[in-house]
């Protein structure tokens, strides 16, 4: 199934290193060459991401491109990187959103190490992604801290020491967890044979005692929890996403809290499915208390950008009750959406802060009537809203009802209570949008700039993924949908979990 | 018997030890080149300043060329005891040789600016740093608990003076002070313990000890229970865990800081080399007694060290607290009481080293006039401005302390927890990672005022010199952080290595 000859997940991950380190050395006194190096390098990650979703099997379950080297032998760590359903579309969304994010958004000041910082998180973030060693893995998953950390503390607005020191103690409070369930579970997995982070070998192994996975279990999801993050560990996230500036926001939302969600299904779920199902509730609940307490908290945000950064907290609570649904649809559903939101709150960010770049607020009370001088904004605005209430015709529809009627089948009123929070989402982004487009402007509302072309060349990549996606969703949901069901029928055979047969395709297909 | 007596009328030649002069060859290096400094600044007329630092660092070179040979010696051969069993070269001691030969380069050129700059001429800085390596490598090749008693003491005698090196500084002499009454009492300890343990075993020989305790169940266990603790106790103030680190702070603080660098390096590096010897070879069969304590310790030293460093507005203090959070991890190694375990101490330890001589060689810079005049936190602010290449080598070593991924610091934190974890300590491993929470933060405090905006009338707009041997320590600690954190294999096969041989 590998038809490509050169190792191309390896470069994918490199690639942004390296442009990195070529960025540090370029002069500092040439910001426009650093933009455009920096741009060139990631929109080369991006088209080495597209051509490998083209050269991806979609009939195909297990992990692709899958190439293999030792590293630290003694501790039995390799490099393994390879792609399956759940991993590519993350990749990509990840291609895709970095070359927006660094020629998007303005940078007011040190545009080296700006960029130097946003292309280690770009080999961070697709390192995590592509690792299939657990040891691999929890290096990149960290080290996208530090970059991170830099950027919402140097590029930040005014509270950025506070938000970001929170993000990193945090993030590494969650990971001081998994660093020591990781090795538990290596451990307590040899009996015998020899120490091996592969997490393909280890889901293989799974001879652990019920209580003893259950509490790996906790000890994995905790990390990603903070991540995700699901109630009650989200305070970090509105505070970061403020704080952080647009290029920041941008791939927080799109891609860093991606891999909390992405951590649960590949590591959490994958290693210890009976721990999962047991403890299905626990998450199912929480992830329902985000979605309604995260839209709720949205509704009585007086500032835009953590409007947004609430609503991501209810968004990502979908996507964890897709997950624990333990179904096809559920899970497929759930993938999906980790991509749609990072689309759609991707944009958001960006269109906050055009909006912020011309009045300088982000207040709601202190925007108004912006649709008369802005229409093109207005239009784009207006998509990308919908797409994050989940209209359908555009994206957030095909994940959320595909979650939704996965939960339903196996956890009903976790699923009715979650419906609420949709409708919740249309009443706070309506309202927010009603606030600032609507009415007459007054005062520095009149007469501002439309959107420019650079403007709207960034945006429309994303507007054009969001409607294709709620358009014609299939190619997409062909790639994942081979890994999830497999996914799902492990966990089946590990555990007396069924899902209901109205949830499982072959019967249909069989008809 | 009377007899007998009477026969032998000639009295029979006293017994001497063969001394194998050439696998003592580290330790007479040392000493050899603390001579030659004596009688060069005696003999020698004209003198050229940097003449007793490169004779320092070509000592050191030469020690870590005989140290690597011994190394290979001891690879092909195996462990030797020599001078009837007071010393064995083991790959555990020549590992700590090496360690300390790295601490000497390093110290030296730390050294350097600092006298020069204080208008110290002399060789006298370089003599006690040479004298006290040598007890460093005495005590990690020791195989007797006299030998050991003898190597702490050259260790600390020398570390005592150096403390109080600069005498125009009040803080200074109050370090030296302390640190010598509390030393001195801790060697005391340590002196009683080692009486207490020949008293239950009948020899001071670890070997002879350790096969005591094998053969025997331990008569008198209370007797040498006692001693163990106090050994553990006098060797514990060395490395500084809690509750024996009281004097760390402000002895950190006062000395000048190339001699605290020096001292933080190879103090710990040594008193952790009789430690894990003692505790996990020669008292191997006591370890259900000691592993409990060793745990408490290991959890009250990682969270008082990152709990206090937090609120420090000292640089030295904070590296203190943080020096001495970090025994608390190679502590962890210790208390998993394996060979993984060991293994995963001296890694950290070998990270260590630099992390900590790279930390001090900037601060010794950033600390102005000789490198003691200013060490409050807001002399940091805005560093990243005016020496961009320094304030990112210190941020690369103070990330590596905090345990960030691609670093020796993470790597060396995520060995020992493994080997905790290995050994089902699974508390102690989560305490270790949850201090090392609460030690990020202030890590990123400075890291934070680094890169923050100067104030137009504070340090950060002041030109700021750093002079080249400085700069060669910082870029080796740095550069040695973050190559082996990319590519650890050969320094973690060294340590494993080491204890194989051990």
């Amino acid at each position: 199934m590998n038809d490509l000859d050169f190792p191309i997940l390896s470069a994918i991950v490199l690639l942004p290193a390296a442009a990195a380190a070529v960025v540090a050395l370029l002069p500092k006194n040439r910001p426009d060459v650093i933009r455009l190096v920096g741009f060139l390098a990631a929109l080369a990650v991006g088209v080495l991401t597209v051509v490998l979703a083209f050269a991806f099997d979609a009939g195909d379950a297990a992990y692709q491109f899958v190439s293999q080297h030792n590293w630290i032998e003694d501790l039995g760590v390799s490099w393994i990187v390879g792609v399956d359903g759940i991993s590519l579309f993350l990749v990509v969304l990840t291609g895709v959103l970095f070359p927006i994010a660094l020629i998007g958004p303005k940078v007011h000041r040190d545009v080296k190490s700006y960029t130097a910082w946003m292309l280690v998180l770009e080999a961070g973030c697709l390192g995590s992604f592509l690792s299939l060693d657990l040891f691999v893995f929890f290096l990149f998953f960290e080290v996208t801290l530090v970059p991170m950390y830099f950027i919402i503390g140097g590029w930040g607005y005014d509270n950025r020491v506070y938000a970001s020191i929170k993000f990193f103690l945090y993030t590494l409070f969650g990971s001081a967890f998994m660093l020591v369930g990781m090795l538990a579970l290596v451990y307590l997995s040899a009996k015998g044979k020899p120490v091996t982070f592969d997490v393909r070998e280890l889901a293989e192994r799974g001879t652990l005692a019920e209580s003893t996975a259950r509490w790996l279990f906790l000890a994995f999801t905790a990390a990603f929890a903070v991540k995700i993050p699901l109630f009650p560990v989200h305070t970090w996230l509105p505070d970061a996403h403020t704080e952080a500036p647009t290029a920041g926001s941008v791939i927080l939302a799109g891609v860093l809290l991606k891999l909390g969600t992405y951590g649960i299904l590949r590591f959490a779920v994958t290693l210890f499915p009976a721990a999962a199902v047991d403890l299905a509730p626990l998450l199912l609940t929480l992830a329902t208390i985000g979605i309604i307490y995260g839209a709720l908290v949205a509704t009585v945000q007086k500032d835009l950008k953590r409007l947004v950064a609430y609503s991501s907290v209810a968004h990502l609570g979908f996507i964890v009750l897709g997950t624990f649904a333990l179904t096809n649809q559920g899970v497929a559903g759930g993938v999906l959406q980790m991509v749609n939101h990072g689309l759609s709150t991707g944009a958001l960010f960006l269109l906050v802060g055009m909006i912020y770049e011309r009045r300088h607020t982000r207040q709601i009370s202190e925007l108004n009537g912006l649709q008369k001088s802005m229409p093109v904004m207005a239009a784009v605005f207006t998509v990308v809203m919908l797409s994050s209430v989940g209209l359908p015709g555009l994206n957030g529809f095909v994940g959320e009802f595909l979650i939704l009627i996965g939960t339903f089948i196996t956890h009903r009123w976790w699923a009715v209570v979650a419906t609420a929070g949709v409708i919740l989402a249309a009443l706070y982004l309506l309202w927010a949008y009603q606030r600032v487009f609507h009415g007459t402007p007054t005062g520095d509302n009149v007469g501002l700039p439309d959107m420019t072309w650079r403007e709207r060349a960034v945006m429309a990549p994303l507007v054009v993924l969001i409607v294709f996606l709620g358009v014609y969703p299939k190619p997409v949901l062909d790639r994942i949908n081979p890994s999830v069901e497999a996914l799902v029928s492990r966990i089946e055979k590990a555990t007396d979990h069924r899902q209901p047969a109205v949830a499982t395709r072959h019967e249909v297909d069989g008809e | 018997m009377i007899p007998l007596l009477a026969q032998s009328t000639t009295i029979p030649p006293l017994d001497t030890p063969n001394v194998e002069y050439s696998a003592m060859l580290p330790a007479l290096i040392l000493i050899g080149g603390a001579m030659l400094l004596l009688v060069a600044v005696s003999v020698v007329r004209r003198r050229p300043p940097w003449l007793w630092t490169a004779i320092t660092v070509a000592t050191g070179g030469a020690t870590m060329a005989a140290s690597l040979v011994l190394w290979f010696d001891v690879r092909d051969e195996g462990a030797r005891r020599i001078v009837a069993d007071a010393l064995v070269v083991d790959g555990f001691a020549v590992f700590f040789m090496v360690l300390v030969s790295v601490t000497v380069i390093l110290g030296a050129l730390l050294a350097t600016p600092y006298l020069d700059k204080e208008g110290f001429g002399g060789p006298e800085f370089y003599v006690l740093m040479l004298l006290s390596a040598s007890g460093a490598v005495v005590m990690a090749s020791a195989n007797d608990l006299i030998v050991l008693f003898l190597g702490l003491e050259i260790l600390s005698i020398a570390l005592y003076v150096l403390a109080g090196f600069n005498p125009r500084r009040m803080e200074s002499r109050e370090a030296a002070m302390k640190y010598f009454v509390l030393g001195a009492f801790s060697s005391a300890l340590f002196l009683y313990g080692v009486a207490l343990v020949y008293g239950a075993t009948g020899s001071t020989n670890l070997g002879v000890i350790r096969a005591f305790l094998a053969s025997n169940l331990a008569p008198n266990g209370g007797v040498l229970l006692g001693g163990a603790a106090l050994i553990l106790v006098g060797l514990g103030f060395k490395v500084a865990v809690v509750p024996f680190h009281t004097w760390t702070p402000d002895v950190y603080q006062g000395s000048p800081s190339p001699a605290t660098g020096f001292m933080a390096a190879a103090a710990k590096a040594a008193g952790f080399a009789g430690l894990l010897r003692v505790f996990f070879s020669t008292f191997s069969t006591l370890r259900l007694d000691w592993r409990p304590a060793v745990f408490a310790i290991a959890v009250v030293t990682l969270l008082v060290g990152s709990v206090l460093a937090v609120v420090q507005t000292d640089i030295k203090r904070m590296l203190a607290y943080s020096s001495i959070s970090h025994a608390g991890y190679v502590m962890i190694g210790l208390q998993a009481a394996s060979k993984e375990g060991i293994a995963g101490s001296l890694f950290y330890l070998l990270a260590y080293t630099f992390m900590v001589l790279g930390s001090f060689a900037v601060v010794t810079t950033v600390g102005r006039k000789g490198g003691d005049a200013n060490h409050d936190l807001s002399a940091y602010k805005g560093l990243a401005a005016r020496r961009p290449a320094l304030a990112l080598a210190f941020t690369v070593l103070l990330l590596s302390q905090a345990g960030v991924p691609f670093t020796t610091g993470f790597l060396a934190k995520f060995y020992v927890i493994s080997a905790a974890v290995q050994s089902r300590s699974y508390a102690l491993a989560l305490i270790g990672m949850l201090s090392a929470v609460i030690a990020a933060f202030f890590y990123l405090r400075i890291t934070v005022l680094m890169y923050a905006q100067p104030d137009d009338a504070g340090e950060g707009v002041r030109r700021l010199a750093v002079p080249a041997a400085t700069g060669i320590v910082v870029a080796v600690a740095a550069a040695f952080t973050v190559a082996f954190g990319l590519v650890p294999s050969p320094m973690i096969h060294f340590a494993r290595q080491a204890t194989l041989l051990l």
